[in-house]
């Protein structure tokens, strides 16, 4: 009876193989399995929202739309053409044209590249025409972006094609898609674009459209974009940018009480115009690689300057925190302050006080470097050791939001330095190093290192006496609220009672006839403010200039740094004024002032910094 | 007692009846969701439609079914050798009357359809197989008659093949089985299966590779048989060395026919088959498709007319011999499964029943049944799932078209008809 066996244990045998095969066919990972909405019997068409506008504080529009058209090509599609005619209706050579065409194909030969981006209507409307000629290409509608106002375009930021980085890290975005690469077209990227809807049409083995997939059963219907308003001051944003015409530098105004930004100004400007279209990339290499003047620094939150007298009233508030001096403490300065037995060991000082008593409020308005160096050596020689004392020192200095960063909704941002115990420590090993070592910090030099935001913010923190709100960009996003981290008061370790001395000081800067601003008093407005002029290893000394106003329930705190602008009270201090009056008041008294700021120019000085190669 | 002469349903298998109707039934429900058209969705029924049609088709199998049990089962045995004869002639009268579908002359066109012989020749030749063994004075151990047997498959297998539709005519090879079972000498059953391995594995891993491989495992069963068996050994060396030998001539031969005597096109189901082309465009088309679509229904599959490579049309000839890709692709790893267990059940079934005969002629006929059903599952399926190359025959029971459905029909109901009648045969 073997015979009768061999038969049905051959039939299930094959059973088992078929079984098997099935098993490695349809549950293994292999490689028949198609990846999901990826193969020839579905196409995917995209539905673009229009991405959201962007508005001033005041409602005044920014940031709209343009409607541009794409083509698109998927490449399997493509099927003989006229290659001469096609080039011609798109305006591109035959080489660009079979470069694209490849890139396209390495891509993906099923799902739609970009071809040619943003076509003019003009060439449109000829295309559209003769469009049924060219099998596999299609006209895409898209909407571009628009400024109004030739204004912030470092705020603003722009958008780009997506690169290859962010389509292999983001399964959102597929080749040839737009996305915010700067300013608050980055951070509020997914805000401002909503969310593309998607089409699944089935399609047959002749690539015919026969209807859609499952019955639209895994389309989506596009989300539009929301409308995003800034803290930012239009009107002030601009006047301040014509102010700053032909210098370099950063302004932040930051009103006090909410944290919002009402300028971000980073000097030298483009037209945010010249982001958009076809002529995009020519002028983006132009202004990337003016190495010179950096015109996409965005010098209001990257440039780390050091601070220079501004500063001052950290070491002055730390001391006086630190029980180290009292508002009655009393300098003798003779010229300078020498902190060490050496010939070198002397600080400068401007002061004129000619060994008279100094004490805060006359320390500050008339900026002595003798006054705050004592006060900055008393905290640090508080402490047995000088390292816990630089240590108390930086908690009180980053307190303020200086050396870290404002994690807020700016797109870029830096650090700036301000040094701790550590960090000497690494510096000079074997902790050789004291109080005297550092002295120049106490007067923001020194290895100390600010950018503007992080002044601007810390004045806001003084005009608050004693705390501040995360700095943002962003007022209001409609149908939502903003984030609580904007919205809840960071306190410094400053006690409030130490404020008012200073600010009675910084108030005196304006209103003492030897006062450092003195020569920018506004008639009517209680300013509050603290000149610097901040050497540093490019050239000239930078003008720098903090300030707040009214004395009493601030509305506006500002910081200016002029690049290379010699002294304080030169540059940024006129400019620092006339933008508070203009923001409180809405006019300008000092007419001639406001004509010197347009028409200055620190152009001469700039020159002298670019480096000649010579070549031999 | 309940006898025939009351009932004409009398004695049938139920489980056979059973298993026919939930093919049939799963075979129009698969050709229904591979011919729609997603436009359709449903809302009109027609009978121009290939699942209209094939609705048609199996209502007029039932008649046939009617007409079979109608008939008294001697009379099978005794016109089994005309009905061989008229379905031979029948063949032969394609190369005058036939029409040419797809580059094979193999259908008598009747108008509104066309009929397709060699579908039908398959149940003549399992009749004329069975009424030649009936006969006592034939013994398969017997030249003569191994003869005689090969002729009566070899007759309609050749016509076949000039048609030229080789695949139907592999079916006719697996009559071995039914002759092996009745009693063919074990070393032309093992000399087949021999070549077929030495076919393949030639073709996979070259002759040379073939020839080492042949000569360790000669070497390890001398050994084997040196150590363990002398006595066998000194029994058998001489045949042993030559099929050795005959093996190495046929190892060499291989190459030879598949370079010089097959065509290209099976050149190329060979070289997809083995991956040693990587084709998915032209030639590997089919398979590729059908093996993808296949891997895209996963585990549970997409759902009935859900999968969208079904409705996208992707699988050339997906209602007639990729019907299974349709299954692979809306049902899944379990609904696969399940059909191919149905499947070896009811092979197994018919086996079974084979076996309760008391007739030679219906063991011998039931036996033709299973191995003819099992050849077409085994090649079918093992073709759309890319483990065998690709030979075009149909799915019993599953895939579309008339002829192919009446005569697994005929050829499965002439076995319940017979087997109804077994409690009569003393």
């Amino acid at each position: 009876m073997k015979r009768v066996g061999l038969f049905p244990f051959l039939i299930i045998f094959i059973g088992v193989i078929f079984v098997v095969r099935l098993f490695y066919l349809q549950i293994l990972p292999n490689k028949y399995q198609l990846p999901a909405f990826n193969n020839s019997a579905i196409k995917v068409t995209y539905d673009y929202p229009e991405r959201g506008f962007i508005y001033d504080r005041n409602d005044v529009l920014l940031v709209a739309n343009q409607l541009t058209y794409d083509i698109m090509v998927i490449p399997r599609d493509v099927i003989e053409l006229d290659t001469i005619e096609f080039c011609n209706l798109i305006k591109i050579t035959k080489n660009e044209f079979l470069a694209k065409m490849a890139k396209a194909v390495k891509y993906s030969t099923r799902i739609p590249s970009t071809l040619v981006a943003q076509l003019s209507k003009a060439d449109f409307a000829f295309l559209q025409e003769k469009m049924h000629k060219f099998k596999g290409f299609y006209i895409q509608r898209r909407s571009l972006r628009e400024y109004p106002i030739n204004s912030a375009p470092n705020v603003l930021g722009y958008i780009s094609e997506v690169d290859d980085n962010i389509i292999n890290n983001n399964a959102y975005y597929q080749m040839g898609e737009l996305i915010g690469t700067a300013g608050v077209e980055k951070t509020y990227e997914e805000i401002l674009r909503g969310k593309k809807g998607v089409k699944f049409i089935q399609r047959n083995r002749f690539n015919k459209e026969i209807g859609p997939y499952k019955n639209g059963l895994y389309d989506t219907l596009p989300v539009a974009g929301n409308d995003i308003t800034l803290t930012i001051d239009s009107k002030l944003q601009q006047y301040g940018e014509a102010l700053m015409a032909n210098k370099r530098g950063g302004i932040v105004a930051i009103e006090p009480s909410t944290g919002e930004i009402l300028t971000l100004i980073s000097m030298p400007t483009y037209d945010p115009n010249l982001m958009v279209g076809r002529e995009r990339s020519k002028n983006f290499s132009k202004l990337y690689l003016d190495v010179y003047s950096k015109p996409l620094l965005d010098r209001g939150l990257q440039a780390q300057y050091p601070p220079g007298s501004p500063f001052k009233i950290m070491s002055a508030l730390a001391a006086l925190q630190e029980n180290v001096i009292t508002t009655k403490s009393v300098v003798y300065c003779f010229g300078g302050y020498k902190y060490g037995s050496s010939e070198k060991a002397f600080m400068k000082c401007h002061c004129d006080t000619y060994g008279s008593a100094v004490m805060l409020d006359k320390a500050i308005y008339r900026s002595c470097n003798s006054y705050f160096a004592t006060a900055y050596r008393k905290v640090i020689e508080k402490y047995r050791k000088p390292y816990d004392g630089m240590n108390a020192w930086n908690k009180h200095v980053e307190s303020f939001g200086l050396g870290k960063y404002l994690n807020n909704d700016l797109a870029v941002g830096q650090k700036g330095l301000i040094p701790n115990g550590d960090f000497y420590n690494k510096f000079y090993p074997n902790g050789r190093w004291r109080a005297s070592t550092t002295i120049s910090n106490g007067i923001g030099q020194g290895e100390v290192l600010t950018t503007p935001i992080q002044l601007a913010n810390m004045t806001a923190a003084i005009a608050n006496r004693g705390f501040y709100f995360t700095p943002h960009i962003v007022k209001n996003i409609r149908g939502k609220n903003l984030d609580k981290k904007y919205t809840e008061p960071i306190y410094t370790t400053i006690d409030t009672k130490h404020f008012d001395p200073v600010i009675e000081g910084l108030f005196n800067v304006f209103e003492q006839p030897n006062g450092t601003a003195r020569g920018s008093r506004v008639e009517g407005l209680q300013i509050c403010g603290k000149t610097g002029t901040a050497e540093n290893p490019h050239g000239q000394d930078h003008s720098i200039f903090i300030a707040f106003a009214p004395k009493d329930n601030p509305k506006i705190a500002i910081a200016v740094f002029v690049e290379n602008g010699y002294w304080g009270s030169r540059w940024a201090v006129p400019i620092a004024t006339l933008m508070i009056e203009q923001y409180l008041k809405g006019e300008i008294s000092r007419i001639d002032t406001q004509e010197r700021m347009y028409n200055g120019s620190l152009e001469d000085e700039y020159r002298k910094q670019k480096v000649v190669v010579k070549r031999n | 007692m309940r006898s025939r002469k009351d009932n004409i349903f009398y004695g049938i298998d139920r489980t056979l009846v059973l298993f026919y109707l939930i093919l049939i039934f799963l075979g129009w429900l698969n050709i229904y969701a591979t011919t729609i058209s997603i436009s359709e969705n449903g809302d009109s029924f027609s009978f121009a439609t290939e699942y209209g049609k094939q609705l048609i088709w199996i209502a007029l199998s039932f008649v046939l079914i009617m007409f079979i049990f109608l008939l008294e089962s001697r009379y099978f045995e005794k016109y089994a050798s005309i009905i061989y004869v008229i379905t031979v002639l029948s063949l032969v009268g394609l190369f005058v009357f036939g029409k040419n579908i797809n580059g094979a002359t193999s259908w008598y066109n009747l108008g509104m359809t066309s009929i397709q012989p060699s579908e039908f020749s398959k149940v003549a030749t399992a009749l004329a197989m069975a009424k030649l063994l009936n006969d006592k004075q034939l013994n398969l151990k017997k030249t003569n008659t191994q003869i005689q047997a090969l002729l009566l498959l070899l007759i309609p297998a050749i016509l076949i093949i000039l048609q030229p539709d080789p695949g139907s005519a592999l079916v006719y090879g697996s009559f071995i089985f039914v002759l092996y079972r009745e009693g063919l000498p074990v070393y032309h059953f093992s000399f087949g299966v021999l070549s077929l391995v030495l076919f393949i594995t030639t073709l996979i891993f070259g002759s040379n590779n073939t020839i080492i491989g042949a000569i360790a495992v000669f070497g390890f069963i001398l050994l084997y048989l040196y150590l363990y068996r002398s006595k066998a050994l000194k029994r058998g060396w001489i045949r042993m060395v030559g099929a050795f030998f005959i093996s190495i001539l046929f190892i060499f031969s291989v190459e030879f026919v598949f370079n010089n005597v097959f065509e290209q096109h099976h050149r190329d189901r060979f070289n997809i088959l083995f991956e040693k082309t990587e084709d998915t465009k032209s030639i590997g088309y089919n398979t590729n498709q059908s093996i993808t679509t296949i891997a895209s229904g996963g585990f549970f599959g997409k759902g009935f007319l859900q999968g969208e490579r079904t409705q996208g049309d992707f699988v050339p000839a997906q209602q007639t011999d990729y019907i299974f890709t349709t299954v692979g692709e809306q049902w899944g790893f379990i609904g696969s499964t399940i059909l191919v267990a149905i499947f070896i059940l009811f092979i197994l079934r018919i086996i079974k029943i084979a076996e309760r005969q008391k007739s030679k002629f219906s063991r011998v006929y039931g036996y033709s049944v299973a191995a003819i059903l099992f050849t077409h599952f085994t090649i079918n399926i093992g073709m759309v799932i890319g483990i065998l190359p690709t030979i075009g025959i149909p799915l019993p029971f599953f895939s579309y078209g008339g002829s192919a459905l009446w005569g697994f029909t005929v050829l499965l109901f002439i076995l319940i008809r017979l087997d109804a009648n077994r409690t009569y045969e003393w």
